[in-house]
């Protein structure tokens, strides 16, 4: 049986939404026992967005949820009830790391903040992701990726320069948080492992975006330059773009670097007399023409799959790829071999695909074993097998409606 | 300091280095082996004072902080056997090269595990070590177009477009620090080390992972909508443009977003912008797809409208006010002069003495109670730690050093 990298490692979560989740289920994928604790007084949002399977609303039904809550227990735990004290202290006690991504403010309120979590268990690590930190004066300001993304500056640079900024994707920074999150969780594990501190970790999303964009801050800071949307062109390649090719919404990517690739890449184009005009020798004569230069090879692309510019570029050495649509990626020949996709089967939902990790572990690869849980599948187990509550506390717990 | 006590032996170009620097910050050793003449990523601009030299390129500064960097030509015989001998030093070795070429130098995981068993290597490459596509050439953009996240960004007119400041290495190298790091754990378990492949179109994809379920649920799949956000056909919008510039506002129906349009129309009142629609609806009753139905413009026009007439500052200090939720598009200078970084004392300032000055960066990416990160010192420049690794550490003479050096060693 292949040993899982973090086995023995106990997690428990009170979360919502995705950054949290997507850090808990890394844990959870590569061995760690993780335990969220939710309310079905009030289901995660994400459980009540949709899209749903069969378009048929319901809290076990909703795929993005799905896709950020594999491999874990779900208990259900009434946060407000006066007994729900009593199951959470037994899960500060049990656990390693305790995960939470509420407003700052929200933990102390139902007596889970750091200070009363360390004296229950002092060896724990305790994370908590916000949208910009536990402290300042912005930090109760709500909000999702979507509205982030204008905050963390990732709009103003995306989209065309006489138009107005452009979205990416949709909660864009909301996957930039989690994997800083996971490695400030395994760092704190290690530093306990060697030390036998646990220690508080407190992670703002907006933070952990602007890193992403240190180049253009830096542009600001040393060189007084604010950058600006540029479409789809870079200082230091041209071509660089984005061309139609024959089909509907069809595309293809091409950029060039270097001498030799241009080279390469004329050779493929058939040495059109175009290329060979002064105005597209070089690197510096290709920017200053860029707008023409990307209409000459439109000229070629457009006769042309993505596929075939694709293979076509590729086989001599430039860099070019294929615009992918949801489908195209699910069907990618690269993504099957890798097996980025996993299914796994649902009660309610039946079998849905769910992301393995982009990275791959030789010899203790993630597993992918359990989907998504329903709301409080493993209330009954993580109290009585995880926990150890016996069972006349778990009925009198039970019949109190602390489980709701 | 955290890892302090581990090595990272950093051997990646533009592709990868974001990863050794989070290491890096965490307290790690992190030592950038560079060829002798420099890390091609030095090359990727932009420039301080926009002069295209080595040691003044911002991309190679922003991802480089807190390592040290030694010179070393692995395609030299003595320069492996250089390389091996500080592999029995280290605990992870980063490199981003085309899958196969480490093996074709006898530096791959195999033979690497062979001279040190605890050893982890991470492997960062646009598309993984194989599969089909393993051997094309990834540059940032078309990693971004493959993965599928491109696809959705732009105006539905126009072609897709990427981001800016490219992504798609960036964000690998960071998911690329997260699978290190449990690789690193793991030694607890297994004893020993593993190869940690990491692949830049996959990191794309989950970064773009929002629009998936639709497809696999709905058989939708989603195109660009610029601005905005595509729900049941009907374009909502999310960035606004006000009276300077543009705030990001989401229009949220339902229990959830009750309150706020509550506060939201209190507002639109106030400024006499506000119509029957507005006033005659219960928010906790209406949803998205009753608003879509009767014309979502009721509600985005008179919304419009007020952004207008007001700055990103006046609309920001109206919604801390009103306990509504926006936020303006900021570009670098705003992030600078953000006060809630400002007070979180998120930024530090680094010296450069080589130029004179003294450079401000993002800092700590988590705020640790007890390990707290710590920005010591700016990218390193070529070679500045020869002396520290190869005299001092290794006890090389300073004539081994320049006969090394002479033979393009080092």
């Amino acid at each position: 049986m292949t040993k899982k990298a973090l086995e023995g490692i106990k997690v428990f979560g009170i979360t919502y939404a995705g950054t949290a989740n997507m850090t808990m289920r890394s844990l959870g994928m590569h061995g760690a026992t993780v335990v969220r604790v939710e309310s079905l007084s009030r289901p995660c949002n994400l459980r009540v967005a949709g899209p749903f399977k069969d378009n048929k609303p319901g809290i076990n039904r909703s795929a993005y949820y799905a896709g950020v809550n594999n491999d874990r227990y779900s208990l259900a735990l009434n946060l407000k009830h006066p007994k729900a004290g009593l199951v959470l202290k037994k899960l500060v006690h049990w656990a390693d790391i305790f995960i939470e991504n509420f407003t700052p403010g929200a933990m102390e309120r139902v007596g889970m903040g750091y200070k009363a979590v360390k004296e229950i268990n002092p060896q724990i690590i305790m994370l908590s992701i916000s949208q910009q930190g536990q402290t300042g004066p912005h930090r109760l300001i709500a909000g999702y990726g979507p509205l982030l993304q204008g905050l963390t500056g990732h709009d103003h640079l995306t989209g065309w320069p006489d138009r107005g900024p452009a979205l990416i994707g949709q909660s864009y920074p909301d996957f930039i948080a989690p994997p800083y999150a996971t490695a400030a969780i395994i760092a704190g594990l290690d530093y306990r492992e060697r030390t036998g501190k646990g220690q508080y970790i407190d992670l703002s999303n907006y933070e952990c975006a602007i890193h992403w964009l240190a180049p253009a801050i830096l542009d600001y800071v040393a060189n007084g330059r604010i950058q600006h949307r540029r479409g789809n062109q870079v200082d230091n390649a041209a071509p660089h773009n984005v061309y139609r090719c024959r089909g509907e919404d069809a595309w293809c990517a091409i950029t060039v670097f270097t001498e030799s690739e241009w080279i390469a890449f004329c050779q493929v184009i058939g040495n059109p007399a175009w290329t060979k005009e002064p105005k597209f020798i070089t690197l510096t004569d290709r920017k200053k023409n860029e707008t023409e230069l990307d209409a000459h090879i439109e000229e070629w692309t457009k006769e042309r799959t993505p596929e075939e510019v694709m293979t076509l570029m590729q086989r001599a050495g430039v860099s070019a790829g294929k615009i992918q649509n949801c489908q195209e990626v699910v069907e990618d020949p690269q993504i099957k071999h890798r097996e980025y996709f996993r299914t796994l089967d649902h009660a309610e939902m039946g079998p849905f695909p769910y992301s393995a990790p982009s990275y791959k572990l030789s010899k203790t690869p993630a597993e992918l074993k359990m989907p998504f849980p329903s709301l409080g599948e493993h209330t009954e187990y993580v109290c009585r097998e995880i926990l150890g509550v016996p069972e006349e506390e778990f009925v009198d717990l039970l019949i109190d409606k602390v489980f709701e | 300091m955290m890892l302090n006590s581990y090595r990272a032996l950093d051997l990646t170009d533009d592709k990868g280095y974001l990863c050794g620097k989070i290491l890096a910050d965490l307290g790690m050793d992190v030592i950038k082996i560079e060829p002798p003449t420099g890390d091609p990523g030095r090359k990727v601009g932009p420039f301080f004072q926009d002069i295209a030299h080595p040691e003044r390129s911002l991309y190679w500064f922003a991802h480089n902080t807190n390592k040290r960097s030694i010179t070393l030509n692995l395609e030299s015989a003595q320069g492996r056997e250089l390389f091996k001998k500080l592999v029995g030093t280290a605990d992870i070795v980063i490199e981003s090269f085309q899958p196969g070429y480490m093996d074709s130098l006898g530096l791959g995981y195999s033979e690497l595990s062979q001279i040190n068993a605890g050893l982890i290597m991470t492997s960062i490459t646009p598309f993984g070590q194989t599969g089909p596509y393993c051997n094309y050439k990834g540059s940032d953009m078309v990693v971004w177009a493959m993965g599928g996240l491109m696809n959705q960004s732009g105006d539905a007119d126009r072609r897709p477009v990427q981001v800016s400041v490219p992504q798609s290495f960036i964000a690998a190298s960071t998911y690329a620090a997260e699978g290190t790091l449990i690789a690193l754990f793991a030694r607890r378990i297994i004893g020993e080390g593993q190869h940690v492949d990491v692949s830049g179109m996959e990191t794309v994809a989950f970064l773009g992972m929002e629009a998936f379920p639709f497809w696999l649920i709905l058989g939708q799949n989603m195109g660009r909508s610029g601005s905005a956000i595509s729900r049941m056909g009907i374009n909502a919008p999310v960035i606004w443009p006000c009276k300077d510039g543009y705030i990001n506002y989401i229009l949220q129906m339902g229990l959830p977003g009750a309150d706020r349009n509550i506060k939201m129309a209190k507002w639109l009142e106030e400024e006499d912008l506000s119509n029957d629609f507005i006033r005659q609806t219960d928010w906790h009753k209406m949803d998205f797809m009753e608003l879509a139905k009767g014309g979502i413009e009721r509600l985005t026009e008179p919304l419009s409208k007020l952004f207008l007439t007001y700055t990103r500052r006046e609309l920001f200090n109206e919604s801390l006010r009103r306990d509504l939720t926006l936020y303006p598009v900021s570009d670098s200078k705003d992030t600078l002069e953000n006060e809630q970084l400002l007070a979180r004392g998120f930024w530090v300032e680094l010296a450069h003495p080589e130029i004179s000055q003294k450079i401000t960066y993002p800092g700590p990416f988590a705020v640790f109670s007890e390990t707290p990160i710590k920005m010591h010192h700016r990218s390193p420049l070529i070679g500045e730690h020869n002396e520290e690794i190869y005299l001092k550490e290794m006890g090389f003479s300073e004539d081994d050093m320049v006969s090394m050096s002479k033979a393009g060693v080092i």
